[in-house]
């Protein structure tokens, strides 16, 4: 994806991740600023299903060609899904950071940290 | 180092143009990917053509009627090996044998050679350099800044840089004067990518002219970041990652750039250490699962990365390691501790990538 694109849709943190919270369950995923500013991805080291993540810590790492990065959580809970695609098609985390390029699926367990986020004007004004 | 003390090469409006990511790297803005990335540039260069702005890199030249006496008496290849119009890679040792730089010389005349030097040492080596002349009837003369490097590597390379040059273009590990789209400049049948291809030292008021005419004929940009990969698939040293002054040219696998008998500086080091044996070796691994090894990471058992990056050609993690000796043959299986996690690895073969059986 070439263009920088924040959707409307989606809750952010201000480590460079988003959220899409669906009831009690989150879908996390990192943002076009993250994913430009790493290059292109090619390697996802993806958490287990079943592991408790918590908000603000790291759970999983991303690494581009020159540099590795830790993906923070934006809320805690446990991993319910892991997009297992990712490790064949590291590439979709650059061009579909809020689509194909998902990275976990959480079912919260405590939904009300979802005020600690940044909605999208917010997030991108602390971008400039 | 903040940015008003960075250094630009004549081609910084080029890359900016192009729509490069300009990075910090030894003291220069340089570009270290363009618009398309990293992997579309590697594999251009594999599959066509590539050019890279090389310009950070160093050279010094070398005159006068000791200039073989002088470069023999600090290069540690033989020098009297290179007739007029080869290349020859050396190491600058120092006196216990560790690597101060590693150097591609081209010997331009009778009394005459050229070094290209890594830009990240290039002032301490013009300076070990100035401070060996006593004895020797030489000239040594710092021309970095008069001097833009371009890199064309690719398995068209040479087509395209032929198509502009108003001679052959000379073969590989020589070097030749001669003009290229209407400019003089020294050619160069050398590169770092493990593809055959030319470099091409030109005045740096003539670069960007060529830069353009050689990217329109349909070389691809290519930054610092597919150097880099393209130069560990082939299993060429970097400074400062696999080579330092804490290692010595045996470790590192480059006894055979060092002729002792011709008594360079840090010729007895690195005799002592070929007779003794290194302790530790520098091979190259492939990763048998997943993941990525880092400049830095420990070796379970001894031993350390110094190079690892994804290979875009293998789709797996690659890289250079020190290793215990007896451990260190090609098929031996070790560990790397990545950030807290166990990646396995083997010693493998070089180069790394190979077109004819990888390909």
């Amino acid at each position: 994806m070439a263009e920088a694109s924040y959707p409307d849709d989606l809750l952010y943190h201000c480590e460079h991740d988003w959220a899409k919270v669906d009831g009690d369950v989150a879908t996390f995923g990192i943002t076009w600023f993250a994913q430009d500013a790493l290059g292109e991805v090619v390697f996802f080291d993806p958490p287990e299903v079943g592991t408790s993540v918590t908000a603000d810590e790291f759970y999983a790492e991303v690494e581009s060609v020159k540099a590795v990065s830790d993906v923070i959580a934006p809320l805690s809970g446990e991993i319910v899904e892991v997009n297992t695609a990712l490790a064949e098609a590291t590439e979709a985390i650059n061009e579909d950071p809020y689509g194909e390029g998902w990275m976990v699926r959480v079912k919260l367990s405590n939904p009300s940290e979802v005020e600690t986020l940044l909605d999208r004007d917010s997030y991108v004004g602390g971008l400039s | 180092m903040t940015s008003s003390t960075l250094k630009r090469t004549a081609l910084f409006e080029s890359h900016v143009d192009a729509g490069a990511k300009i990075v910090p790297f030894a003291g220069w803005e340089m570009p270290v990917q363009y618009a398309d990335g990293i992997r579309a540039e590697h594999m251009a260069v594999r599959d066509k053509a590539g050019i890279f702005d090389v310009s950070h890199m160093g050279e010094v030249e070398i005159q006068g009627p000791g200039a073989g006496a002088f470069v023999q008496h600090l290069y540690s290849n033989d020098v009297t090996k290179m007739s007029i119009g080869s290349a020859q890679y050396a190491l600058l040792c120092a006196d216990d044998g560790g690597v101060l730089d590693d150097l591609f010389t081209y010997r331009l005349g009778p009394e005459h050679y050229l070094t290209v030097t890594n830009a990240s040492n290039h002032e301490s080596d013009y300076a070990w350099m100035c401070a060996h002349t006593e004895g020797f009837d030489v000239e040594v003369t710092d021309v970095a800044d008069r001097i833009a490097m371009l890199a064309v590597q690719g398995p068209v390379a040479r087509e395209i840089v032929q198509t502009i040059a108003d001679m052959p273009l000379p073969a590989r590990m020589t070097a030749s004067r001669g003009i290229v789209f209407g400019r003089e400049m020294l050619v160069c049948g050398t590169g770092y990518t493990g593809e055959d291809g030319v470099e091409l030292l030109v005045d740096r008021d003539d670069a960007p002219a060529v830069w353009a005419e050689i990217v329109r004929r349909g070389a691809k940009p290519a930054g610092l970041a597919a150097r880099d990969t393209l130069r560990l698939e082939a299993c060429f040293h970097l400074y400062g990652n696999d080579l330092s002054t804490d290692r010595n040219p045996i470790e590192a696998g480059l006894g055979w750039a060092c002729k002792e008998a011709t008594g360079f500086v840090g010729s007895e080091a690195v005799a002592a250490a070929r007779a003794a044996g290194p302790e530790q070796k520098l091979v190259p691994f492939k990763l048998t699962g997943s993941g990525i090894a880092r400049q830095g990471n420990p070796v379970v058992g001894g031993g350390e990365v110094t190079s690892g990056t994804m290979s875009p050609c293998l789709g797996i993690g690659i890289g250079m390691a020190y290793l215990p000796t007896e451990r260190a043959t090609v098929g031996d299986e070790f560990e790397i501790d990545v950030r807290g996690k166990t990646r396995t690895a083997v010693v493998a073969s070089k180069p790394l990538y190979d077109k004819e059986t990888d390909g």
